[in-house]
């Protein structure tokens, strides 16, 4: 599920610095940068270089032994293949979706198309068990579409179970093609028309343009789009954990592993799902290298209306079709949340509603202590976040001093290791107090998991930040110090002016994505700090369906509240000058 | 505004390649073309000039087949091609940005229109070298677009769209892009490399230095509708209307009254100026229709010279305002409360405030409807 953010970092997908000549730097005062630098970069080698050392020092523990054990093990090569193999199953079953999506409603006008837009990318807004969950509820063995179907076919048993391969594809491909439907409409969007006119005018036919310049020129997105849906498909946990059956993917085995107590295989395990992604990562990079072209020009994009007479009879049913099928997950969450537990067996719908399962959220504090974990943590990862990540985007942009690429890497590092593996690592390295190895106890105390957000936010917020303060005229700041402003007053009224947008929007992302948070949480939590999603997960097992979809409709009430309150800051922000 | 007809009405004769019959296009309540009538002959490079917004390149890109016309037609060799798409009208373009393909090269950009056409690979090599060759840049065929100057990407995009051998090259603003210096000499250069390759070109620009240097007949269109086509020394000489006098080279119009005029046959006809309640009467260049003979007498710059305050033939006037222009000076004279003209001067001694006269120095002068 979505473990990853689903935004195009400024300057490059990869979130790794790009290969774009930057805005000169002057030199600086290099001792007061290191004074701020120093800290920064020793939290961060702390706590997202130190962890995943341990776990691939840790993998060694019996020498060799370990990975001889995987190698030959039946099961983790099952796991490893698997993984592949959704990985690129979900690449082109998000990229099959995504790229006609993106073509059709950009470049066509039909009727149908402006609810369409608005709804495209609907299923990114899904938290990551939700979706799944709701997925259960449609599609599943029991699911309302899957009951639907066996009676209106007559069928004695249901027409396919949501389990396996195919059933995690067809999930992530769901949530996934969001991603290449962002980028290859922001591609088209930025598409310079006129080289299309000019091909056309040259002879090229509709196929020989599409095939020799848009699609070559729209590589660079849709190529990143790839890499994205297979570093979250790679990393992905929710789907396999729900429907993997007796499907075995890296994720899920490092997890039982770990809970099996085999620390060394889970090392191992973790070490090559982790590296694997690294290495996508960096063939990715090598190629974005080879072909980046700077699109110049006005694109002049004119939508083409629809003229054909069946097209035009076609379009609308058709496009309400695609709206209901990505409506339904919320809808069927939403529905759920009001079922009466324990009466819905064999019906298509729920039989039975009530408001029970909101009314115990509100009055029973066992039910409410999720909620306020999940809240609170959340809270302060982003808290730290936009402290931490703030002076990083900073130091990144506006400073030049040794270190600083170190600085840049470290801060992307979080956003190419899968969630499990970054999870693993915390829990085997802050398991004791050991000043000499600089290490302390937080596995079992309620900080883990703020730490684990707190990881997982920094790409996001970093590379928001960084995108406002790149736009920031560099020289601003030397005006700001000329005109005798203190560094703390240039601060305060120059620079983190300039980076608000960005800082605003990174937090909002960073705090949706830690208040849903499920991958790393089910590796870290304790029945004390369990966030929303472990709970989520408890309630299905005890097979409250109504109570667990009440719950996922808070967190997705929560998300929305976050993404309101992050824009209603801003505008006020703005409002105010 | 009424409808001032064509001065040079168009004869289609044998040679006419490209024919433009009635063209219309609205953009919601406004007309972008209005009824846009023109002929380009076989081998004639004809340059489209107007203020921007003035619809010479909606016009251009009616006839690229870019953009429908609400009415009209655009015939090449006499057969009707209005609904024809881009991809089979045999033009060549050149876009005002260029349009290179960024993924391409040099030499697979040049190919590209021969690619389409199925030509097959050797020769697409050979023939793009061999125009990459007219336009000055052999051996630059594998060089990444990217790496071109502005002036190499512009003659990159000549070439390509001249190596599909169009019936008809059109031309957006080729030169706009370019800065002073290089684009006049490579207005020059464009020129002779369409003579030497006898193109029939069509030219859309909003620089008459361009117009003027690039092409053989310049049409002069406002408000999506034709003013005047001719060559650059009709459209300046005998400006059909007060607004193409205003808009080609620089005039002070003056009132003036149109002698012994019967309407048609007006020159050689005799024009009166009166400034400041002195009389002058000049040889009149009235081509066209007059209505009245209340006229408006087009000054220019190059027709008028410094003379002394009280000379018989001068108007008297002061100076208001000198420019030093490349060799030359460029003098404002008031001659009337209503009326300043400029002129050039190599005196450089004349000083601001300072009483001159100014004359006449050359005739017919240009008369205009008011």
């Amino acid at each position: 599920m979505r473990t990853r953010p689903l935004r195009p970092t400024p300057h490059s997908v990869t979130g790794f610095p790009s290969t774009v000549p930057e805005p000169q730097r002057p030199p600086r005062r290099a001792f007061g940068t290191w004074l701020l630098a120093a800290p920064v970069l020793a939290l961060l080698i702390w706590t997202v270089v130190y962890p995943n050392v341990a776990v691939i020092i840790g993998s060694f523990d019996n020498g060799l032994e370990n990975w001889r054990a995987f190698a030959v093990s039946p099961a983790d090569r099952e796991a490893l293949i698997t993984t592949l193999v959704i990985s690129v199953g979900s690449v082109i079953a998000a990229t099959a979706i995504g790229i006609p999506l993106a073509f059709l409603l950009s470049r066509f006008e039909f009727r149908g198309r402006r609810i369409l837009s608005a709804i495209a990318t609907l299923p990114a807004a899904l938290p990551p068990l939700v979706g799944v969950v709701a997925f259960l509820f449609l599609y599943g063995e029991s699911g309302v579409v899957t009951r639907t179907v066996q009676e209106v076919l007559g069928l004695e048993q249901a027409p396919w179970s949501l389990t396996g391969a195919w059933a995690i594809i067809f999930v992530h491909a769901y949530t996934m093609y969001v991603f290449v439907f962002l980028f290859v409409s922001a591609g088209l969007e930025r598409f310079d028309t006129t080289l299309d006119e000019a091909a056309s005018g040259l002879g090229a036919t509709r196929g020989t343009r599409l095939w020799r310049i848009t699609l070559p020129l729209l590589t660079p997105s849709i190529a990143g789009a790839m890499l994205l849906v297979f570093m979250n498909s790679l990393g992905s946990f929710s789907a396999p954990f729900i429907f993997g059956g007796g499907l075995r993917v890296l994720s899920t085995q490092i997890v039982a592993s770990k809970t099996s107590g085999a620390m060394g295989m889970a090392y191992v395990e973790t070490t090559v799902l982790a590296v694997s992604a690294v290495l996508a990562l960096a063939l990715f990079r090598w190629f974005e290298t080879r072909r980046t072209y700077a699109m110049s020009g006005k694109g002049r994009a004119t939508r083409v209306v629809v003229r054909s007479r069946i097209a035009r009879y076609l379009s609308f049913p058709l496009a309400l079709l695609f709206v209901a099928v990505l409506i339904l997950p919320h809808a069927m969450v939403i529905l759920i949340s009001f079922a009466r537990d324990g009466t819905w067996t064999t019906q298509i719908l729920p039989p039975a509603y009530t408001l029970d399962n909101f009314r115990r959220l509100a009055t029973e504090s066992q039910l409410w202590t999720p909620i306020r974990n999940s809240v609170s943590m959340a809270m302060l990862s982003t808290l730290a976040n936009v402290i931490i990540c703030f002076v990083a985007a900073y130091l990144i942009v506006l400073r030049r001093f040794r270190g600083r690429r170190l600085l840049e890497i470290l801060v992307a590092l979080p956003w190419a290791i899968p969630a499990t593996a970054i999870a693993i690592g915390l829990a085997s390295t802050f398991t004791v107090n050991d000043p000499l190895t600089a290490r302390v106890l937080l596995v079992g105390t309620f900080w883990i998991l703020p730490l684990a957000y707190f990881i997982r936010g920094i790409p996001l917020v970093v590379t928001a930040t960084e995108g406002s303060l790149k736009q920031m005229d560099p020289s601003l700041e030397d005006a700001a110090r000329g005109l005798g402003a203190s560094w703390w007053l240039t601060m305060w009224r120059v620079i983190l002016p300039a980076a608000r947008p960005g800082l605003v929007a990174g937090a909002m992302l960073a705090a949706v994505t830690a208040v849903g948070e499920f991958v790393a949480s089910v590796v870290l939590y304790t029945h004390a700090n369990r966030p929303i999603s472990i709970e989520i997960l408890a309630q299905l097992r005890d097979l409250a369906f109504g109570a667990a979809a009440g719950y996922s409709v808070l967190l997705i009430l929560l998300t929305l509240g976050i993404t309101l309150a992050a824009r209603w800051g801003e505008s006020r922000l703005i409002a105010n000058g | 505004m009424e409808r001032v007809p064509t001065p040079h009405p168009p004869s289609p004769t044998p040679q006419t390649r490209l024919s433009l019959q009635n063209l219309s296009r609205r953009f919601g309540a406004s007309a972008a073309v209005d009824d846009l009538t023109l002929e380009i002959a076989s081998g004639e490079l004809l340059a489209l000039i107007g203020a921007s917004g003035s619809g010479k390149t909606t016009t251009l890109r009616m006839v690229a087949g870019y953009e429908a016309p609400d009415a009209g037609a655009v015939l090449l060799d006499g057969k009707n091609i209005t609904s024809l798409p881009p991809a089979r009208r045999d033009f060549g373009m050149v876009f005002q940005h260029y349009a290179l393909f960024p993924h391409m090269s040099v030499g697979e950009n040049v190919a590209f229109g021969l690619q389409a056409r199925g030509v097959n690979r050797t020769d697409r090599v050979a023939r793009a070298a061999q125009a990459l060759n007219n336009v000055g840049l052999g051996g630059a065929a594998g060089r990444p677009v990217q790496s071109l100057s502005g002036g190499e990407q512009q003659r990159v995009a000549l070439a390509r769209a001249l190596v599909i051998e169009p019936k008809v090259l059109l031309l957006d603003e080729p030169l706009s892009n370019l800065d002073p210096t290089l684009r006049r000499a490579t207005r020059e250069e464009l020129r002779a490399t369409l003579q030497r390759l006898g193109v029939t070109a069509l030219f859309v620009t909003h620089d008459q230095d361009d117009a003027f240097a690039v092409a053989d007949r310049v049409a002069l269109i406002q408000r999506g509708r034709l003013l005047q086509v001719g060559t650059p020394e009709e459209l300046h000489d005998r400006p059909a209307s007060r607004a193409v006098a205003e808009f080609i080279g620089h005039s002070t119009l003056v009132k003036a009254r149109l002698d012994n005029s019967d309407g048609r046959e007006a020159r050689g006809d005799r024009v009166t100026i009166t400034i400041a309640d002195r009389e002058r009467e000049y040889a009149a260049s009235a081509p066209g229709y007059t209505r009245s003979p209340d006229v408006f007498a087009v000054l220019r710059p190059e027709g008028l010279a410094l003379a002394a305050p009280d000379a018989a033939s001068a108007w008297p006037g002061v100076v208001t305002g000198r420019r030093f222009a490349a060799g030359l000076v460029v003098y404002h004279v008031r001659l009337s409360d209503a009326v300043e003209v400029q002129l050039y001067s190599t005196d450089r001694g004349v000083a601001e405030g300072e009483r001159v006269g100014v004359s006449v120095t050359r005739e017919p002068v240009a008369v205009v409807d008011v």
